[in-house]
């Protein structure tokens, strides 16, 4: 069994670029990913092992120094994503075992995440997104489930001219497709 | 010179900057800033068009968005080419082609104008009465003939090269109409803090200062005014200004969607540019100030080229400083048209007389009237027109006195009053109120968070209209909540133009007594004589009289004629006009083209097209892909010299005597997680799960309330609290609602929730007997043989390095696994298998031959076999529905009496008498081909196939009562010949299901 080779793995979105005046789309670089679910009021008890207080206030986020996300998306569910991409399957054994009733799934590989960033990045987003993304009602660090044209994904807001859209993997050409259209417009 | 009629000294463009443009092939300058309206009544042309039904030659009879007639295809290239365009809206620009249409063989030379001769048999209603026989002829002759000569342009063909864009717009106050109303509005609102969007669909803001020049707003000529308020909105971070930008939808909850036309109105856009623009705007106040529209006089031939409305006279001359004739007539019962007179004489145009059908007039309008020595004639009025191509002269009668006297005029201007601009408000679902006083309908309770002001809010006096809008502004900054301390104190004004007068209906000559053309809707050819017709044939709601004659329908939405209809209406049911209705005001104000709407949404990005990690190597292989909802699947791979058909016979043959393999990633792929996860699972499938130990899969399947199937899949029990629920590719985003519906509202008591993991495993079928030999050794830490990991097992471990959740499963019948690797790796795990595979034999199969695979097992495929009314029973699936279990969803619903009867249709096998005949599907099925038609049926073909393997065809169906007609004969007749085939059972290959465990 020794010679067995590690398989390598194939991004989506691997090499693509687009972009317009003010506005830059990128693939952002793999991540480890985890779908939790637990009771809000048992929700304190993974601080320790997490390593971050989940927040529990709608559209809101909580990042670490390390570069660890947590992304409120509901009453009792969170996207964690954390810079390292082998984070998956250490966060989600970690949290079935924290003694705490949880649903913790590795989903590193189920989303991927564009960058979409530059003065236009808001107005590219509102091309597809119908929510106030607007630095007043969505201010750095909100998250939110919603649309972007005609798929599902994830914002969160990373700086005042910075995002991070989350979708599914086979979505994610779509996802690219539609930022890069729309950030041809983002300075109208 | 850009036209003849241009006046020097008039207007607002630059004389020295013109433009080219041709009109049917005629080659015409104008002066930038024109809009094509303006461009041809400065070259003398008024003939732009020929109406919709009787082919009577149409000029333009506005100056703007309401207009009926000069409906144009506009075109810069053969490509970029557009019907229907009102000429009174769009700008010239260097090098546009202008086509009148609904005209052949030339606008001036009218074949169709003979229906104008025949209009007898084109009353209203026409279509319901005259053409009701023969039957057959309607669709063969009566419609394609009706369909040609009326309608108007002709959609483009080719592909439309330019982009279009979309923006999601959030503000406080969105401000309807850049009028005098609008523009105080946003100013206060803006300078109270709150966050403002204002549109207009003109080029410029000012509203009716385009026309109206005799108003000074805080010093300043109103026009000059507006622009400066303009440029201090744009100066303002919390205000976006969009001109050329018409709000055509006002939606629940305040949603607007506007429509900026970006490059519409440029010779040469920058091709990063969108052609248009959609705005969808969610404000929190909505203020509608779209002004009102004037309405013409209805009268004997009202129609003729050259008769327009005052106030569209006005447009041109005051703003494009072109004269719409030289020697112009005004009829009019509104005080307006008299300024329009004013301003005409005073540039040159003879005026020779105003018809004003009032009996009393105000002394001062008298007074100026004669100053400017034009004659008026109080209590008359024109009664008729001559002219064919353009109005030639005018007949002028007192009212009740009969006789006439003819005026030599080449231009005839009008005004019967205003109508309030309430599409807005009625689009908003608001109920509009007939105000008696002033005799309009105006806004009644705004059922949304909105308010109108100015004139489409009914209020006429200057100085009321801009305080009620400084109000307005402030308040909704306040509703808003946004409302700061700032404020804008309302400049001084002066009124220079009268906006009273009104009449509504036909006039003089024109009465229920008269046979005459006097057009109440232009663009729809409605007579008054029409809407009295109706009403006589027993249309007696406003409703029915406007789909009887079609007052009010097409492009420009009655703008002109709903008001005049109504009270002919009215009129003729001796009812007061509110007593009457008015039609219901329906998005779009305007027409929005097809390519607003759709914007991003073309192309790459019509829709989401999904692909599975594999499809790279899918595609390098020479796989013919298949759309499987926004899936593309690999179908079949064609070697060298094979159709679709030797592809697949290879492909199922390679899989059953070596190896085959096949992505199955697309399949919906379900975590259920918590210590109730079994529990939850006995309530959603028909099987028992508490005892599928964990490291054990099975097979489930998933029915909705009324009994039938709605799913099936594998599921594998993980741990204890974690099972691996597999669905079916199109099922899987249903069957995750469908499960979190039941578990929000019916389970909420479970402790277990539910990940979609479809996409974070790809999935890799290897099937057939040489299946463990290619793996095993990529595998690590499972052992795979067959007494540790049988048949319906799942182990974790590692393959080529990588986590896998390695299932042991079939749809092939074969001994089989399907590899689960995290998506990133499926590409690179299915690689390291193929490398294996290849040399040994096995070869990658597609969808195609899965099916028929799988059918040679008599496993069916949701969707396929079943239809919706498919019973587990029915589908022979008895076995898997746990007889012990107290609940689960659709136990109820499998014992209703039609559930439980006899004679049901069942799914059995269906074999050809003649091995080589394959059945189609959908196929009918009876006993008795000699029956008269119609045939009793007992059931039909769902799945049919060339077996190879069975070396002959295949098929399954549901059959009425099939199971007890085992090995009898039935028939399924076709148009050619009719197909003997005898009844079996599912399973055409391997019955005791040996080489599942080999």
């Amino acid at each position: 069994m020794a010679d067995i080779a590690h398989a390598h793995r194939s991004e989506p979105l691997s090499g693509r670029v687009a972009g317009a005046a003010g506005v830059t789309v990128t693939p952002a670089p793999a991540a480890g990913r985890v779908a939790l679910r637990v009771n809000p009021s048992e929700a304190g008890q993974l601080s320790s092992i997490l390593g971050l207080a989940l927040p529990l206030s709608p559209k809101t986020s909580v990042t670490t120094e390390t570069g660890r996300m947590a992304l409120w998306l509901g009453p009792d569910e969170w996207l964690l994503i954390d810079a390292s991409v082998d984070a998956g399957p250490h966060l989600t054994s970690a949290l079935c075992e924290a003694g705490v009733l949880v649903s913790a799934v590795d989903v590193s590989h189920r989303n991927t995440a564009i960058l979409v960033e530059g003065a236009g990045a808001q107005a590219t987003l509102e091309s597809g997104c119908p929510q106030n993304l607007s630095l007043t009602a969505f201010p750095v660090g909100a998250c939110s489930r919603t649309v972007l044209g005609k798929i599902e994904v994830v914002i969160l807001r990373t700086g005042a001219e910075a995002f991070r859209v989350e979708c599914w993997r086979s979505f994610s050409d779509y996802a690219f497709t539609f930022l890069a259209d729309a950030a041809g417009d983002a300075l109208a | 010179m850009s036209g003849a009629n241009r006046i020097a000294g008039k207007g607002r463009l630059t004389p020295a900057r013109t433009v080219r443009f041709t009109f049917d092939g005629q080659a015409l300058t104008a002066v930038e800033g024109d809009t094509l309206a303006s461009a041809l009544i400065a070259n003398g042309i008024h003939l732009t068009g020929r109406s919709f039904k009787y082919h009577r030659p149409r000029g333009m009879l506005s100056a703007g968005p309401e207009e009926p007639n000069a409906l144009m295809d506009i075109g810069r290239d053969s490509a970029r080419r557009t019907p229907n365009v009102r000429a009174t809206v769009q700008e010239v620009f260097d090098g546009m082609q202008a086509k009148s249409q609904n005209r052949w063989p030339s606008l001036s030379f009218d074949i169709g104008a003979v229906n104008n001769l025949a209009s007898p048999m084109f009353a209203a209603g026409f279509y319901y009465k005259t053409f009701m026989w023969p039957k057959a002829a309607w669709k063969k002759l009566y419609e394609p003939v009706i369909r040609n000569a009326a309608g108007l342009g002709v959609s483009p063909s080719e592909r439309d090269p330019d982009h279009y864009a979309n923006h999601h717009a959030h503000c406080d106050v969105l401000v309807i109409g850049g009028g005098v109303a609008g523009l105080a509005a946003a100013l206060s609102a803006a300078h109270a803090g709150a966050e403002v969007i204002i549109c207009d669909e003109q080029p410029e803001m000012g509203g009716a200062f385009r026309h109206e020049t005799d108003t000074t707003i805080a010093g300043k000529s109103g026009f000059d005014w507006a622009q400066a308020v303009v440029a201090e909105l744009r100066a303002m971070d919390n205000v976006r200004v969009l001109t050329r930008t018409t709000a055509f939808g006002y939606q629940a909850q305040n949603h607007v969607g506007l429509v900026e036309r970006v490059t519409e109105h440029l010779a040469a856009p920058d091709a990063r540019l969108p052609r248009e623009r959609m705005w969808q705007v969610r404000a929190r106040q909505v203020v509608i100030a779209t002004g009102a529209i004037e309405r013409h006089m209805v009268f004997a031939n009202n129609d003729r080229p050259g008769i327009m409305l005052a106030s569209a006279a006005r447009t041109f001359l005051n703003h494009f400083g072109v004269a719409v004739g030289a020697r112009v007539g005004v009829y009019t019962a509104n005080d307006s048209a008299y300024n329009a007179a004013f301003d005409l004489k005073r540039a040159g145009v003879s005026i020779p007389v105003i018809v004003d059908v009032r009996p009393q007039v105000d002394a001062a309008l008298l007074a100026r009237a004669a100053d400017l020595g034009i004659e008026v004639l109080t209590g008359h009025a024109v009664v008729d027109t001559k002219g064919s191509l353009r109005v030639r002269s005018m007949k002028v009668a007192r009212i009740g006195g009969g006789g006439g006297k003819d005026y030599a005029i080449d231009a005839l201007i009008m005004s019967s009053g205003w109508t309030p601009s309430v599409h807005m408000y009625s689009q908003s679902r608001g109920k509009v109120v007939w105000d008696e006083a002033s005799e309009r309908f105006l806004p009644g309770v705004h059922p949304q968070a909105s308010m109108s002001i100015g004139a489409c809010n009914g209020t006429d006096d200057l100085n009321e209209t801009i305080a009620e809008a400084v109000r307005a502004g402030r308040e909704s900054a306040e509703k808003a909540g946004v409302a700061s301390g700032g404020g804008w104190a309302p400049p001084a004004a002066v009124a220079g133009t009268s906006w009273a007068g009104n009449m509504m209906g036909s006039g003089e000559g024109a009465g229920p007594d008269t046979t005459v053309k006097a057009f109440v809707d232009f663009q729809n050819d409605v007579t008054a004589k029409d809407i009295r017709l109706a009403v006589r044939e027993g249309m007696e709601s406003i409703e029915h009289v406007k789909r009887f004659t079609t007052n009010g329908m097409a492009t420009d939405q009655g703008k002109t004629s709903n008001i005049h209809g109504l009270a002919i209406a009215a009129e003729m049911l001796d009812r007061p006009l509110p007593k009457v209705g008015l039609t219901t005001f329906r998005s779009p104000y305007t027409p929005v083209t097809f390519g607003a709407i759709v914007n991003h949404s073309r192309g790459a990005l019509f829709d989401p097209t999904r692909k599975t990690p594999m499809h790279d190597w899918e595609a390098a292989h020479g796989a013919v892909f298949e759309d499987v909802g926004q899936w593309k699947r690999a179908w079949y791979y064609p070697r060298t010299g094979e159709d679709m058909h030797q592809a697949v016979n290879r492909e199922c043959r390679t899989v059953r005597e070596a190896a085959g393999l096949f992505d199955a990633s697309t399949l919906g792929k379900i975590e259920v997680v918590g210590p109730d996860a079994a529990a939850f699972l006995n309530l959603l499938y028909t099987n028992s799960w508490d005892k599928l130990e964990p490291g054990r899969c099975k097979y489930g399947i998933m029915l909705r309330e009324d009994g039938f199937i709605y799913d099936d899949g594998v599921v594998g029990r993980m741990a204890e609290d974690r099972f691996h629920v597999t669905t079916t590719t199109g099922g899987a985003p249903r069957v995750m609602h469908h499960m979190e519906d039941y578990l929000q509202t019916e389970f909420p008591h479970l402790k277990v929730w539910l990940t979609s993991t479809s996409e974070q495993w790809a999935v890799i079928a290897v099937q057939g007997p040489k299946a463990r030999e290619i793996i095993a050794p990529l595998v690590e830490g499972i052992d795979m043989s067959s007494e540790a990991m049988p048949h319906m097992s799942v182990r974790e471990g590692r393959i080529c390095g990588v986590p896998t959740r390695l299932f042991r499963m079939s749809f092939t019948g074969e001994a089989g696994f399907e590899v689960n690797v995290p998506a990133d790796y499926g590409k690179a795990v299915w690689e390291a298998i193929w490398a294996r595979a290849e040399p040994m034999g096995a070869c990658a199969y597609g969808t195609e031959a899965m099916h028929v695979l799988r059918a040679e097992k008599g496993y069916i495929i949701v969707g396929q076999d079943t239809d919706g009314t498919v019973t587990p029973d029915d589908a022979g699936l008895n076995w898997a529905v746990a007889k012990k279990k107290p609940d689960f969803v659709g136990i109820r619903g499998m014992k209703r009496p039609d559930l439980v009867r006899e004679g049901r249709k069942q799914l059995v096998g269906l074999q050809t008498r003649d091995p080589k005949i394959v059945l189609e599907e959908g196929a009918q099925i009876v006993a008795d081909p000699n029956q008269t038609v119609p045939m009793k049926m007992l059931g039909h073909v769902t799945s049919s196939y060339w077996s190879e393997n069975c070396g002959r065809s295949i098929a399954m169906g549901v059959v009425a009562g099939g199971r007890s007609l085992m090995g009898q004969t039935l028939y399924v007749p076709m148009p050619d010949r009719t197909i003997e085939v005898t009844v079996t059972d599912t399973v055409f290959i391997d019955k005791q299901g040996e080489r599942l465990n080999g």
